[in-house]
């Protein structure tokens, strides 16, 4: 199942150590999270990402800072991967007045302003349309970001998934819309649930660019989102990336990591193929990483994910008075609005 | 002073607050090339151009959640839907994404955006379009809901909702579209949640909001024939609710009728009854009567479509019955 490493800069010694330090700390951050989900720390629903990091890494890797990121509620992992540090993600999942939303999103809800992150949403595939207006507000200001918008591929049979991707088609808007395909749907298979079972065919309804890649292999998301960046870009397209990953745990907290709706063996079978181990097997065969430099890596990630629980754990619970905050903004486009047009 | 329409008034507030902030748009079915199915952005195509004045697809929850996207990255949409009926289809936009962004991102995200259009009930159209939605939209935080009653309040209202940094759910009246009313030519602004004391009397307070304040100033204006002198207090917002003036007014009168044109349970009625009876208890001579639509579908025929409205008759009715007169 090995594919053919076709990146050109795939040599980039100091690129693939810092595409392996990205994916490695989101493992690391997931498995504390569940440690601390288990110790009941964390509360509520609970989505890991443990097995799709190389969609999170690869595609971000691909994106300037002032581009714009939207995403389901399975958002730890591209949090991390957008540059948010690991502290202030763990206390929101505490939820802490020092978290990203000041404790009041939680786990499916990470925003953050300062990296142009959107926001982690809960309603399937209602979030999809806002993509399509972060694209229609770039387009609306002349400017050349672009959204990237992730989705799981159960999202595909929602309407607003249509309505937004037809929108985004109509009017050529700068949005990159990411399908994770990681094969259920909670529980329910792809299979099971979509007539067609490419989705990245689906575009064709768009008249909108579509592609598919591998989603375990770094590189191949890495090329594949390059030409989807470039439409953005350049031609304000969309396109439709329909990235083919697997999930390592159950759908949440609250789901064996097998459960009732897959082999096990399916399982084991897509673990072979894990992205962080594949990226660091490339670069021992390429001699860019030894065993020493490995295990320093990983402690060193250990010990920022350690900080960030310390960090969380430590922090105050929010204020009583923030229960009435943040409901309405007691401003008008005169004064707070003006502030932060343009950004 | 000028007298326009209400649909005249709401055109030159979009087309002053589009001249005054270029972040600001219009978005929805049929307002650009067909110029507005009820006419209310004719003309403003032509002024502004395709990029401001967006005809979308049929796709209510699509286009909405777009004026999301686009309020949260710093543009100012008016979201036009065709009619409020038509918007139930876009309620995971305006409920779970609007007026929660803010929250759940602590702070991080407002959403300065209007979703307008008519609401409630017009002639004839039968169960599925003809329902009144302020009470269903003003029962979560995180949105203001404004129902305009006049030419003159729809006007300032709606220049300040265009302004206003959060969501505002702006309920028109199809019924009230040709209605008129003296607009001034000078600029003005009216605060949302501020009711206004459109009859004064001393008889009986008669509490209501949107198009429903036209009826009750009929109402208003038959009973003073009959020496009857009743307040009119339209809310005109019904979140936030102008809890002080509702208040004021029945410390007055010592009775109080609640109009609606929605139904009964959990109605915008209801909640103006738990505030009456809170905070002017010792001041009531009789209790509070509320007038709304009767608890059915709407039906098509004529004479049961008149018997399921609140109208004049139901209201005056009301009002004496309050004061003891039948």
């Amino acid at each position: 199942m090995a594919k053919k490493k076709t990146e050109s800069n795939n040599s980039d010694r100091d690129l693939n150590f810092e595409l392996l330090r990205s994916m490695l700390l989101q493992r690391r951050f997931e498995e504390r999270t569940a440690e601390a989900y288990a110790l009941g720390k964390i509360g509520g629903f609970c989505h890991l990402y443990i097995g799709q990091e190389a969609v999170s890494t690869g595609t971000l890797s691909m994106l300037r800072p002032d581009d714009y990121v939207i995403t389901t509620y399975r958002d730890h992992g591209q949090a991390l991967a957008r540059g948010i540090a690991p502290g202030p993600i763990m206390a929101e999942l505490f939820g802490r007045a020092t978290g990203t939303s000041r404790g009041k999103g939680g786990s499916m809800h990470i925003f953050d302003r300062n990296t142009n992150f959107l926001g982690g949403h809960g309603i399937v595939g209602g979030h999809v349309p806002l993509a399509t207006g972060v694209g229609f507000a770039i387009k609306y200001r002349g400017g050349d970001q672009l959204c990237l918008c992730y989705m799981g591929e159960s999202v595909v049979n929602t309407g607003a998934f249509h309505e937004a991707l037809n929108m985004a088609g109509l009017w050529k808007l700068p949005v990159v819309y990411v399908i994770e395909n990681n094969r259920y749907g909670m529980g329910t298979a792809l299979e099971r649930a979509s007539a067609i079972h490419d989705i990245y065919e689906r575009g064709a309804a768009y008249n909108m660019a579509k592609a598919h890649c591998d989603g375990q292999d770094v590189y191949a998301v890495r090329e594949a989102m390059k030409e989807c960046v470039d439409r953005a870009r350049t031609d304000s397209a969309p396109t439709l990336l329909e990235v083919r990953t697997y999930r390592f745990m159950g759908h949440s907290m609250s789901d064996a990591v097998s459960g009732t709706y897959r082999p096990k063996s399916e399982l084991e079978e897509w673990q072979k193929r894990d992205p962080i181990v594949l990226l660091r097997m490339h670069m021992q065969e390429q001699n860019q990483l030894n065993d020493a430099q490995l295990t320093e890596l990983d402690e060193k990630i250990k010990k920022e994910v350690q900080d960030a629980w310390d960090f969380a754990d430590n922090s105050p619970e929010p204020p009583l008075e923030a229960l009435f905050e943040d409901i309405l903004v007691d401003t008008t486009s005169d004064s707070h609005a003006q502030a932060m047009a343009g950004d | 002073m000028p007298v326009i329409t209400y649909r005249d008034a709401l055109n030159a507030a979009l087309r002053e607050e589009m001249h005054r902030d270029d972040r600001v748009f219009i978005m929805g079915e049929e307002v650009a090339v067909y110029q507005g199915a009820y006419k209310v952005s004719k003309g403003l195509l032509q002024e502004f151009g395709e990029m401001r004045v967006v005809d979308t697809p049929i796709t209510e929850l699509g286009f909405a959640g777009v004026g999301v996207g686009a309020a949260m990255v710093g543009l100012r949409p008016v979201i036009e839907f065709m009619t409020w009926n038509f918007a139930v289809l876009a309620l995971d936009q305006i409920i779970n994404a609007a007026s929660k962004m803010l929250y759940m991102s602590g702070g991080q995200y407002n959403i300065p955006m209007v979703f307008r259009g008519p609401n409630g009930a017009a002639l004839q159209l039968s169960a599925q379009h003809s329902q009144a939605f302020e009470s269903w939209l003003a029962h979560m935080p995180g949105v203001k809901v404004v129902t305009p009653g006049t030419p003159y309040d729809a006007k300032g209202l709606l220049k300040s909702a265009i302004r206003d940094d959060n969501p505002v759910l702006f309920l028109e009246g199809e019924m009230l579209y040709n209605t008129k009313g003296e607009v001034p030519d000078e600029e003005y602004l009216i605060p949302i949640g501020k009711a206004d004391l459109k009859r004064e009397g001393d008889a009986c307070s008669i509490i209501t909001n949107g198009k429903m304040a036209l009826v009750a100033m009929n109402a208003a204006d038959q009973l003073a024939k009959d020496g009857i002198h009743v307040d009119v207090v339209d809310l005109r917002t019904v979140r936030p609710m102008d809890v002080e003036a509702i208040r004021a007014s029945v410390e007055k009168t010592n009775r109080a009728v609640v109009l609606e044109e929605g139904w009964e349970l959990a109605g915008i009625g209801a909640q103006v009854v738990d505030y009456v009876q809170r905070d002017c208890f010792d001041s009531l001579d009789a209790p509070v009567i509320r007038v709304h639509q009767a608890d059915v579908p709407m039906p098509y025929a004529k004479n049961l479509e008149r018997a399921a409205k609140p109208d004049v008759a139901k209201t005056i009715a009301a009002v004496r019955k309050v004061m003891y007169l039948d």
